[in-house]
């Protein structure tokens, strides 16, 4: 069976989670802080894996960005 | 080592131009790895041609430069093969690196004995002269150096060419022409087709230099961001008769012709290889394109290597493919001419090789892509790779720096019999055969494939020839033409009624996933066209007849 994207709330305590996520760009450039983003975002799409999910999880971060050069799909 | 001394060849009048006209044959466009290959695979199959070459001399500067194990495969049967290795630099290894820390290895070759490297590194020049002596050897191939040709008219039945020689221009009639005349291929404009594509906004700087120093042996190395500076990326490659290639990544906005002058090169290659004498022999500026023709065969004019398509040098598949190009469409082309198969057998050609260009240009692109990021978020995706690949094995794999060539195995070729029984393992239908180890004196399993169809018969543990088997082989001599030659695979030394190779430990029988009874039919450029578990004869004569392009459907 496909496993699709899951959006509930699935970490326990969130605003601990949003307050670490901060407080990891603390002291770092613009440029910086789009590296650390950019690793992050490399490290987590590895441990799912699932190339559906992370296919989804692309589609949903992508919708209502830039909504005038959105690519067509 | 001094400069190669580029040989001129003398111009000698065509036959045309002698009142000699001669009407028919293959005419080859371009005197090139491509044109070459092709030709010595057409005689190699009784076909005569003749090559238009508007050059008196091999190309000058070395560009292609590595080439894989499976061009080694092809050009083996013309005799070239063994003096490329002899002469080249051999590699089975990659090193990547990041400033000066060395990220990973990866290494191309599978387990196992091999007859050739995964790669051998000679200078198109060197391997064009080898390529020229087997060339001179074979009668059929008539070898026209300073013809430039100037026009092609396709006419229903044959194929009008206009050439102009130092002793004035003379007009040729061809039944075919291949049209191997490279990326700027005079055939392709006098036809007026459209060369589209990506062009990518980076210059690379290339270089063969000649170092007068004894440098430690080096597999391909590959910088990113080189602690030696020099560009934003640099690759490395060891080359024959102590030769070396540099690649630099210079960034769009550079002077062109001010980067190419030797004051500006040495530098550069000075802080890779070190501080000793040297010479620059070939520089050249490049821009990066992926490209190709929409249609390879257009009526009775075909297109090969470069004229066809185009990519970037990051993992070694323009030149590796051309060769692929040509042995494809000799076989069909020499069928076809001897009346063996229909001439939609050469549609086949555009089929797998169009496939075969568009996986090279997507490989090519998406390294392309990683060297030279369009947008500042990709180019910071870059980094992140390159930052968590020294400490995360994951990431290794998502740096590219040059996916290098393999053959392309031709998936759904309309040649191919889809499988009838389930399968795991061994090569599958439109695969080339691997070159496997037999048990002496039989050598590798391709020293026995193609020329002609094959039927390839696994005995397995048997010690007698299965009943089944006992009376397809019988019949298979009333195979319609142009006929099947079998060959058994034996796991002993059992002399059977045909030639029997010999797999003492197994190993051919496990690379095809083979039991008793097992058969693979292997088309005339080695490549799989069918296998069954149960092989029966009115299911191999379909098999072959749509590998002859005979039918639609299996």
């Amino acid at each position: 069976m496909t496993k699709h994207l899951s959006l509930a709330a699935n970490i326990a305590d969130a605003d601990g989670f949003y307050e670490r996520l901060i407080r990891l760009h603390d002291g770092l450039s613009e440029a910086e802080s789009q590296l650390l983003n950019a690793k992050l975002v490399l490290i987590l799409a590895n441990h799912i894996g699932d190339e559906q999910v992370i296919a989804e999880a692309m589609e949903l971060a992508r919708k209502g960005v830039g909504e005038a050069h959105a690519p067509t799909t | 080592m001094p400069a190669h001394a580029y040989r001129r060849r003398p111009f000698r009048p065509a036959p045309e131009q002698q009142g000699k006209a001669g009407r028919g044959g293959v005419a080859i466009v371009g005197g090139g790895p491509v044109g070459l290959t092709c030709a010595l695979e057409l005689a190699a199959h009784g076909i005569p041609s003749t090559i238009l070459e508007e050059a008196d001399t091999v190309s000058e500067g070395s560009r292609a430069l590595c080439w894989s194990k499976r061009s080694l495969e092809i050009l083996n049967r013309h005799g070239v093969a063994a003096r490329m290795v002899a002469s080249g630099y051999t590699w089975n290894t990659g090193r990547v690196f990041h400033g000066a820390r060395e990220l990973y290895q990866f290494g191309l070759q599978p387990q196992g004995p091999q007859e050739f490297p995964a790669f051998t590194n000679l200078q198109q020049y060197l391997a064009e002269e080898f390529l020229h002596e087997a060339v001179a050897r074979q009668p059929l191939i008539e070898m026209r150096w300073l013809n430039r040709v100037s026009g092609v008219e396709p006419a229903p039945d044959h194929v009008r060419i206009a050439v102009e020689t130092p002793a004035g221009p003379y007009r040729m009639e061809a039944d075919w022409v291949v049209a191997a005349d490279g990326a700027r291929s005079s055939v392709r404009r006098a036809l007026g087709l459209d060369f589209t594509g990506r062009v990518f906004e980076d210059h690379f700087l290339i270089a063969d230099v000649d170092v007068h120093a004894e440098l430690p042996n080096a597999d391909r190395r590959f910088w990113f961001q080189p602690e030696f500076g020099g560009g934003d990326t640099a690759l490395c490659h060891k080359q024959g008769l102590g030769m070396w290639r540099v690649d630099f990544q210079l960034g769009w906005n550079i002077d062109r012709e001010a980067e190419k002058r030797p004051e500006r090169v040495l530098p550069r290659v000075r802080a890779m290889l070190g501080d000793h004498p040297m010479e620059i022999t070939w520089v050249s500026i490049y821009t990066f394109q992926a490209r190709r023709l929409a249609r390879f065969r257009h009526g009775r004019v075909i297109f090969a290597g470069d004229a066809a398509h185009q990519v970037s040098p990051f993992g070694a598949r323009g030149g590796n493919s051309g060769i692929q190009d040509a042995e494809n469409l000799a076989w069909k082309l020499a069928y076809v001419i001897r009346g063996l198969a229909p001439d939609r057998l050469l549609d086949s050609y555009d089929a797998e090789r169009g496939q075969a260009a568009d996986e090279n240009i997507r490989i090519t692109s998406r390294t392309t892509d990683f060297l030279t990021p369009r947008t500042p978020a990709s180019r910071t995706l870059r980094d992140a790779v390159l930052h968590l690949a020294a400490d995360a094995p994951f990431a290794r794999a998502l740096v590219n720096s040059g996916r290098l060539s393999t053959p392309t195995i031709h998936t759904d070729s309309p040649l191919s019999t889809p499988d009838g029984e389930p399968w795991a393992g061994g090569p599958p239908t439109g695969a080339p055969c691997p070159n496997l180890a037999l048990a002496a004196p039989d050598g590798f399993l391709l020293h026995h494939l193609g020329g002609g169809f094959r039927l390839l018969i696994f005995l397995g543990e048997a010690a007698a020839i299965p009943p089944g088997l006992a009376s397809l082989l019988e019949n298979l001599p009333v195979m319609p033409a142009p006929g099947i030659e079998p060959l058994l695979v034996a796991r002993d030394a059992a002399t059977g009624p045909v030639r029997t190779l010999r797999d003492d430990d197994g190993s051919v029988h496990e690379a095809f996933a083979a039991q008793t009874g097992t058969a693979y039919l292997i088309r005339p450029d080695q490549h799989v066209a069918a296998r069954w578990r149960t092989p029966s004869f009115p299911a191999i004569a379909q098999a072959l007849a749509r590998a002859l392009g005979m039918e639609d459907k299996a």
